[in-house]
């Protein structure tokens, strides 16, 4: 446990609680919003607080010099005793990584969508994201876990889609999680968990992060949800967050291979069916999916080298397939919901998404110069050192999603001239995150250095972390071997 | 310091000339076709004479190797770690500036630094380097089996890169010039310019690179750009299927170099090319691998340079690539684009010479490139084409010249190829025009003379001859049928799958139903 290992310092101001708190407060005002217009003025604003607050706590954490650190005056901690939310090397960057998508989901919402999606619910969710990458408790990143399956159950709800596949395969890990974790005694050292505990464990996060051949949840919530619903439901890759503090802590090596290679074969899998869909949707499904899933078998490489490079993609691809799927969202908007069998040609009333779709997909197969660059080479150097002939499964993967990306591009933006009355160029909100998001993912490429080592650092203390876990664990064990091998004491010598 | 500024100045001129035209095109600032010109002219001109100013000092002082190190773009040693000491310490270790910036060459590690570690993992902490001023918890076997990481940027100019890198300036700067005419007034001017330069600094650092990733960087750019290039004119389907074909087979080959790169790093503990190709200055240098190793690295480079340079069975996608404007035809796939294969094989020449298996493989499949190439060559009905696959004979006698271990004879007909052809192509079209009004002048065809192989081939065998050169040896649909077809069927079939099991669990249709279009017409009907 991460939380028992080291003594955590304060932060100067309760920067994780407020931005947990935040999102909430501007949830129930766009509740009492007038109308949606005004409803989604309200969700910049707060995300956008929200954002600030994340920055502050990274930069805050950064000058502390630590590997974990908790909230100035913890409010909880006074509560429960103990350390809930706390900032760490893992999560200082996800949570404004996932601030910030928020932000640009809101902000980028066109008109004509301002019906149909949810603000409140929206903040909502992001108010969970956020407590759920802040948290060490296994218990509450499994009630946050659960509470976020909430607003994309009610949208499919209000849609009139069926919620049977989204419910069984998300009610089915939450079970699993419960059962599984309701085994480990958390004060019994790590990996002491039993198999059957460390089974359901498994089983439960690879459900929940889309591991094929558990997966189906995952197009079909792209399909019947609004596209911003899905993608702020999966682009924080919580499962991914979930693995990290729900498995890796607990389970044993076997558990930690059987994800790598389930999570090899899914991204190479998932790449496959991202070249040949015909509906967009399902094609940005698919292609996240694969690139999630090289992140959890990154997570899963006990080599500092490949774990930072798990580290390092899971920042570039949530960034670039945020942007994408913005991208993608934007031109949905537009034009209706794009199918993949046919050209498109929107290059010429939207050069600035086109351009931005190509740049995002790029940085997500880890195109040089791109943010995704220096972490996918990691991530293969990483692969290839554990598992050498498995590992050529990430490059195989890299490959297929390049060439999905180009065909979604050509699909989309070219082959033929789109003619309309309309006027469909990009709205100013539009064109802020277009160019907040080129210059993360160019600054990022150029400039990798800052994010590397950061990311390098988190890498060692998980590393050692795990280490001082299996240590202790052989130690126990040795020490039960020698206390069954020991001959029975005689009782009473003295009677 | 003057050279190093000349070495500096031949990169960073194609590079800011990308920097100019893309932060134009991210802030939508439209420049005018003058403006674009000489930005582009001033980076083909800056970037040439610093190249030849270094080939005069080369050739003055006698140097045959000049290695500019630009330090660590990226380096991971276990030398920054912040976290506590677990038994209670403050802090274990405190990182000086572990950086090697960016154009510091003066902070570079040297090259005893090096020895095993540029992007190599290694599992024997002794051997990674800690800079002065840091220190390492040895006591912590987590930091102990530390892995390394160093992504080096570092360039060379000797032999080889020298005329290549001079050559591909050349090419560009006459194709600037020649292209700000020919796409005057055009839609896409500017993103013609914006690809172009993608392309130029992709060929420059292709040429200067000095260890594997900085080579497989460039490759990258080079395959980025052609592929966007050959779609360029994309309000019609044909360029971009074109183009997506391109990229596909780029990207294939761009898989084998990345694997390539990685088991050369594992076998030879660097990516370096001088520790990969020993002591020598190119080309006397001497791989340090056995026959078996060399054989397996060269094949998949083999493979990476068939997909670049259009051998078979890549060959399909060149005349595709005529799809897009002239001069990037004339400069991509005529002179440039389509040798860096043969580059790729005479740079790593010490590899193939330690497997004459390996050797007689490529000397081999430049001699059925040159078959097909020269049978396709001469059925085709368009003048592009017909070049293009000239060019093709041309990279397999050069492929098969390396074959046979030649290394100087190769370079000097690549260069000499290269210059003609981009004359063949620019002049191309100017030249159907002449012949045209020459046609029309005489009012009739010029004739052929009569071809020899009408008096040794029977009818039945020469028309089989032209079948099988008409449709290009048959190499798309053998690719189609063979390669991409039943990968294709697996997937849908996948997908299908998916979508009923879906269905049954669901007990509604999967797909096809537009939830948005359906809540448009509620909101419009209510």
């Amino acid at each position: 446990m991460l939380t028992q290992i080291l003594i955590t310092p304060e932060l100067k101001l309760p920067w994780l609680e407020a931005s947990i708190l935040l999102p909430l407060l501007g949830s129930v005002l766009c509740g009492l919003a007038v109308n949606q217009k005004d409803s989604q003025k309200i969700a910049i604003l707060f995300s956008g607080l929200t954002l600030l607050f994340t920055i502050g706590e990274w930069y805050d954490f950064s000058l502390l010099n630590t590997f974990q650190a908790h909230d100035n005056g913890d409010f909880i901690r006074w509560i429960l005793g103990r350390d809930v939310f706390v900032i760490d090397e893992l999560n200082a960057p996800l949570l404004p990584l996932a601030a910030l998508l928020y932000l640009l989901t809101v902000l980028s919402t066109l008109p004509t969508k301002l019906g149909r999606f949810s603000f409140g619910m929206t903040l909502f969710s992001q108010s969970v994201t956020l407590a759920t990458l802040s948290c060490h408790h296994p218990w509450v990143i499994i009630l946050m876990l659960t509470i976020a399956c909430v607003p994309p159950w009610v949208e499919l709800r209000r849609r009139g889609a069926s919620t049977r596949v989204f419910t069984l395969h998300m009610g089915l890990s939450t079970v699993l999680l419960v059962t599984g974790f309701s085994m480990v005694d958390p004060d019994a050292g790590p990996q002491s968990a039993p198999l059957m505990a460390t089974a359901l464990i498994t089983m439960a996060v690879l459900l929940r992060a889309g591991v094929a051949p558990v997966h189906l949840w995952m197009p079909d919530l792209f399909e019947h949800a609004s596209f911003g619903t899905a993608v702020l439901f999966v682009t924080p890759m919580t499962g991914a967050y979930a693995v990290m503090h729900l498995v890796l802590p607990y389970a044993p090596s076997w558990a930690l291979q059987s994800i790598a290679v389930l999570s090899l074969f899914t991204s190479v899998y998932a790449a496959g069916m991202a070249t040949v869909q015909t509906e967009s949707r399902r094609f940005f499904c698919y292609l996240f999916l694969s690139n999630a899933s090289l992140v959890l078998a990154g997570l899963e490489i006990v080599t500092t080298v490949g774990l930072t490079g798990a580290l390092c993609v899971w920042f570039s691809v949530g960034i670039s397939l945020s942007g994408f799927a913005l991208t993608l969202r934007s031109v949905e908007a537009r034009i209706g919901r794009i199918s993949l069998d046919r050209y498109h040609g929107v290059y010429e009333h939207t050069p600035t998404l086109a351009g931005l779709f190509l740049l995002t997909g790029l940085a997500s197969i880890g195109f040089p110069g791109t943010i995704g660059f220096i972490g996918m080479e990691l991530l293969i150097e990483g692969e290839v050192g554990v598992y050498p002939v498995v590992g050529l499964a990430v490059v195989a993967a890299a490959t297929l999603n390049g060439i999905a990306i180009m065909r979604a591009y050509f699909l989309i933006f070219t082959g033929r001239r789109f003619r309309t009355a309309a006027v469909l160029r990009s709205s100013p909100a539009e064109r802020f995150a277009v160019v907040l998001l080129s210059l993360l993912i160019m600054g990022g490429g150029l400039w990798p250095q800052p994010g590397v080592s950061s990311r390098y650092h988190a890498a060692e203390s998980l590393m050692r972390i795990r280490n001082k876990s299996e240590r202790e664990a052989e130690l126990a064990k040795n020490a039960e071997e020698r206390v069954e091998a020991a001959p029975p004491v005689d009782a009473a010598p003295f009677d | 310091m003057l050279l190093f500024f000349f070495e500096l100045m031949v990169v960073v001129s194609p590079a800011m000339l990308l920097v100019v035209l893309g932060l134009a095109t991210l802030f939508r600032v439209k420049f005018s076709e003058q403006t674009v010109a000489r930005f582009s002219h001033g980076a083909s001109i800056c970037g040439l004479f610093s190249a030849c100013c270094i080939l005069t000092y080369m050739l003055v002082m006698n140097v045959r190797d000049v290695p500019v190190e630009m330090g660590n773009w990226v380096t991971l040693d276990h030398v920054a770690t912040l976290a506590p000491k677990e038994n209670g310490g403050a802090t274990a270790i405190v990182p000086p500036a572990q950086t090697t910036e960016l154009n510091a060459p003066q902070n570079a590690f040297n090259s005893s630094d090096l020895e095993g570690s540029s992007f190599a993992v290694e599992a024997d902490s002794a051997s990674s380097t800690h800079p002065p001023g840091t220190e390492s918890n040895h006591d912590d076997p987590a930091i102990n089996a530390a892995h390394t990481f160093h992504f080096r940027l570092k360039f060379v100019f000797d032999r080889l890169s020298i005329p290549f890198v001079i050559m591909s300036l050349v090419l560009c700067g006459v194709i600037g010039v020649f292209a700000f005419r020919y796409m005057h007034l055009e839609d896409g001017f500017n993103r013609f310019f914006l690809y172009y330069a993608i392309f130029q600094l992709g060929m420059v650092i292709s040429s200067l690179a000095g260890t594997i990733e900085t080579l497989f960087l460039g490759w990258e750019l080079v395959g980025l750009s052609s592929a966007l290039l050959v779609a360029f004119f994309h309000d019609r389907p044909a360029p971009v299927k074109n183009g997506l074909r391109v990229w596909a087979v780029y990207r294939i080959a761009d898989a084998a170099f990345l694997v390539a790169a990685l088991t050369l790093h594992h076998l030879s503990g660097s990516g370096d090319f001088d520790a990969m190709m020993g002591d020598g200055d190119w080309p006397f240098g001497q791989a340090s691998l056995t026959s078996s190793q060399a054989f397996m690295v060269g094949s998949l480079l083999l493979i990476a340079a068939a997909g670049k340079s259009a051998l078979v069975p890549f060959s399909g996608w060149l005349p595709r690539a005529m799809e897009g404007p002239t001069p990037s035809s004339a400069v991509f796939y005529g002179a440039l684009s389509v040798h860096l294969g043969a580059f790729l094989l005479l740079r790593v020449s010490p590899v193939l010479e330690k497997s004459p298996t390996l050797c007689a493989g490529v000397f081999g499949l430049g001699l059925v490139t040159m078959i097909y190439a020269a049978m396709a060559a001469r059925v085709q009905t368009d003048i592009k084409s017909a070049l293009s696959y000239a060019s093709l004979v041309q990279v397999s006698i050069i492929t098969m010249e390396i074959g046979i271990g030649l290394r100087y004879i190769p370079l000097i007909h690549i260069i000499g190829h290269a210059c003609v052809r981009t004359l063949q192509l620019v002049r191309a079209p100017s030249l159907l025009k002449d012949l045209h009004a020459i046609e029309n002048a005489i009012g009739d065809r010029l004739s052929a003379p009569p071809s020899v192989w009408k008096r040794w081939l029977p009818q039945w065998l020469r028309d089989r001859i032209y079948r099988f050169s008409w449709e290009r040896g048959y190499l798309d649909s053998m690719l189609d049928d063979f390669v991409v077809r039943p990968f294709v069927d697996f997937f849908r079939f996948s997908s299908r799958l998916e979508k009923r099991c879906t269905t049954f669990i669901s007990g509604t249709q999967s797909s096809v139903v537009d939830l948005d279009v359906i809540e448009s017409e509620r909101e419009v009907s209510s």
